[in-house]
């Protein structure tokens, strides 16, 4: 027990749970429907997993600091008409180009965000439902109710979602789906090992502490915005690039989806705890649900009821489990620490 | 009070705002001024107002109710489905009510008895309570309802106040004296200001929630129903987004997000200053979707302004000394 202790935390244990919970939903779902073990569920669930999951990222990063970013839905959806329109109308524009663009201009959104959060000190709340409406008026308005059509895009930008970076065996990952990988292991990496990365954790589990120590709150806080902006851009062009034909309805409504991947993805609401690989095993939850459900012969409606009840026991389980997991687990280090004190003084 | 310190409240900034909007209005169009038109502008969003009076003493209590509007689509779903399969309406009306407040047992029975935060639980409950109303309804459309049923709420009854409009004014005048003329009322904002005094305090503070939830979501079930009787038809997504007007009217009222602090004469004034701002810009031809993102603006304008006036003004104050 002491030894299994020491090797995982209560986080991964959560984690793993999500995990198991995926593979029995996965062999449900293999034993309901006929042929369900095929490449092209691996690559239907892949590209819906691949939009929610880059945005669920960035969320992350905002929730780790007790922050909410309720505005990405309409994010993705200003990046994905604008760069639509702007490739539409400028077919030779470089591809990376496209991308930068559609990076910069959501993180040109995530800083007015993060600007009223920081130093207006307006509750993120308050602020991302009033941008979320906003940057999708604004979108309305400037369009003037015009689409963006898959025939007016180039050929490389509708190529894009069906390429395969990286074939194993007869299994594709697809261009979205890598992406989405990469983009996930960075921020992994990024969080648990670089020093300034930490400080997401250091204000969201504890803002009157890395006040005291002198951490630059306000810096921090709308740098998380920025990143959550600029991936909620990011996301904009895979929409646009999966989709094609983008009206000014696109994204809407996805701040739900994504809000729900990383809350069952066990990151913790106030802030301070998660992973962003457990947002992104959120996501792959929420995105098996809905591409099997359907499947299955019941009807689709089913999912939301589902995703709702899910939402419910990932919270109650973190809050209930997690916190008992935690106590036992600093009760047993202590008994461990217990002799050290109780011997010869320390030199 | 002393008259300066009537004057920094915000209840009178709204006060002034929505003179200032009234008087726009009234210059802009020649129909402003009607009967007819202000009987309509009420009418127009009667349901959410309802809502919005139950919304703020759950925000005043420190929490909040984002699955409102799912429960608004589950009571009208509830009573068409039941109304389809050969229920009395009459009934139907009970049940839908019932299914509200079960919601309302469910959002309270997770932050109150076992603590989680309600903006996870209540998210659930916007995605869930939504999906169980599409799970009774799927993509049909349920109408047909009873001559009576259909005209629910738009009759004139008080003059030419219709009975939507008579409830509202109710519910206006029953919440006004449980949150500031009750010793619940005073729980209530014990609880959003210092949730840890009012526990040692030995306040139940379970059941004020219970009752703060149970009571948002029966709300929203009355006025779920009396929105299905407006339209004649029931869908999925009736009510679908309403949460965030909701959230905002109460909001741009002066009720903190944190809780402990607003009052509903601030709500009510919020509400008119929407209701005439969206009244005024329909009639000069703005389209819905600018008027969405006015509000919008005017959300974070509400807090943002009383936040910049106290930083300048403690400048200044440094200074002095």
């Amino acid at each position: 027990m002491n030894w299994l202790q020491r090797q995982i935390r209560p986080e991964q244990i959560r984690e793993l749970s999500l995990l198991a919970l995926i593979v029995v939903a996965v062999v449900f779902f293999g034993s309901m429907i006929d042929g369900y073990y095929s490449f092209r569920t691996f690559n239907r669930i892949s590209s819906s997993v691949a939009i929610i999951t880059v945005v669920a990222v960035g969320q992350t990063l905002v929730v780790l600091t007790r922050n909410i970013d309720l505005s990405v839905g309409s994010i993705v959806g200003f990046t994905a008409y604008f760069v639509g329109t702007l490739i539409a109308h400028h077919k030779g524009l470089n591809p990376f180009l496209a991308v930068a663009i559609s990076i910069a201009l959501g993180a040109a959104l995530g800083v007015v965000n993060g600007l009223l959060v920081a130093w207006g000190r307006v509750p993120a709340v308050v602020v991302t439902l009033g941008t979320l409406a906003i940057y999708r008026g604004v979108l309305v308005d400037l369009s003037g109710a015009k689409t963006v059509t898959t025939d007016s895009l180039p050929q490389w930008l509708v190529n894009l979602p069906t390429l395969n970076v990286l074939p194993i065996g007869a299994l594709d990952v697809r261009a979205l789906f890598a992406a989405a990988l990469v983009i996930v292991i960075i921020f992994q990496f990024g969080v648990t090992y670089l020093s300034f990365a930490r400080r997401f954790y250091a204000i969201g589990s504890n803002p009157e502490a890395a006040q005291l120590i002198g951490l630059p709150m306000k810096g921090i806080i709308l740098l998380a915005f920025v990143i959550s902006g600029a991936l909620a851009g990011l996301a904009g062009f895979m929409t646009l690039a999966r989709y094609g034909n983008i009206t000014v309805e696109a994204g809407r409504g996805l701040e739900l989806n994504v809000v729900a991947a990383v809350v069952v993805g066990g990151v913790n609401v106030f802030g301070g705890s998660g992973r962003v690989t457990g947002a992104m095993l959120g996501a792959i939850m929420i995105g098996t649900l809905e591409q099997s459900l359907f499947r299955l012969g019941i009807s689709e409606f089913w999912r939301d009821a589902l995703l709702g009840l899910l939402i419910l026991l990932a919270v109650a389980s973190d809050s209930v489990i997690l916190q008992r997991l935690r106590l036992l687990w600093a009760r047993t280090e202590l008994k461990f620490v217990q002799p050290v004190e109780a011997g010869a003084p320390r030199s | 009070m002393n008259p300066a310190a009537l004057l920094k409240r915000w209840e009178t900034l709204l006060l002034a705002v929505l003179i200032a909007i009234v008087a726009i209005n009234v210059l802009e169009s020649r129909y402003y001024l009607s009967v007819g038109n202000f009987i309509n502008l009420f009418q127009l969003s009667i349901e959410k107002s309802l809502v919005a009076l139950a919304m703020a003493l759950v925000i005043i209590g420190g929490d909040i109710d984002l699955s409102v509007a799912s429960v608004m689509g589950l009571a009208a779903c509830v009573m068409a489905w039941l109304f389809q399969q050969g229920a009395p309406l009459p009934l139907a009306i009970l049940l839908a009510l019932g299914a509200g407040v079960l919601a309302g047992l469910n959002n309270a029975f997770w932050i109150a008895y076992v603590g989680l935060p309600s903006l996870a639980v209540t998210l659930a409950g916007l995605i869930g309570y939504r999906g169980v109303a599409r799970i009774l309804v799927e993509d049909r459309a349920i109408g047909g309802f009873p001559l009576w049923f259909n005209t629910l709420g738009q009759q004139a009854l008080v003059g030419p106040l219709t009975a939507a409009i008579v409830i509202f004014l109710f519910f206006f005048v029953v919440f006004v004296i449980v949150l500031h003329g009750s010793a619940f009322g005073r729980l209530v904002y014990v609880i959003g200001s210092n949730i840890q005094a009012a526990r040692y305090s030995g306040v139940r503070i379970g059941l004020v929630k219970t009752a703060l939830f149970v009571g948002s979501a029966g709300v929203a079930a009355l006025a779920g129903i009396l929105y299905a009787a407006r339209l004649g038809s029931v869908r999925g997504d009736t009510a679908d987004g309403f949460e965030l007007d909701i959230i905002t009217t109460v909001l741009l009222g002066g009720v903190s997000i944190f809780g402990g602090k607003g009052n509903l004469v601030g709500v009510g004034l919020s509400l008119l200053v929407i209701l005439n701002l969206r009244n005024g810009m329909g009639l000069a031809d703005i389209t819905g979707n600018t008027q969405n993102y006015v509000i919008g603006g005017l959300l974070i304008l509400s807090v943002l302004i009383p936040n910049m006036s106290l930083e300048i003004r403690n400048k200044w104050r440094g200074r002095e000394t």
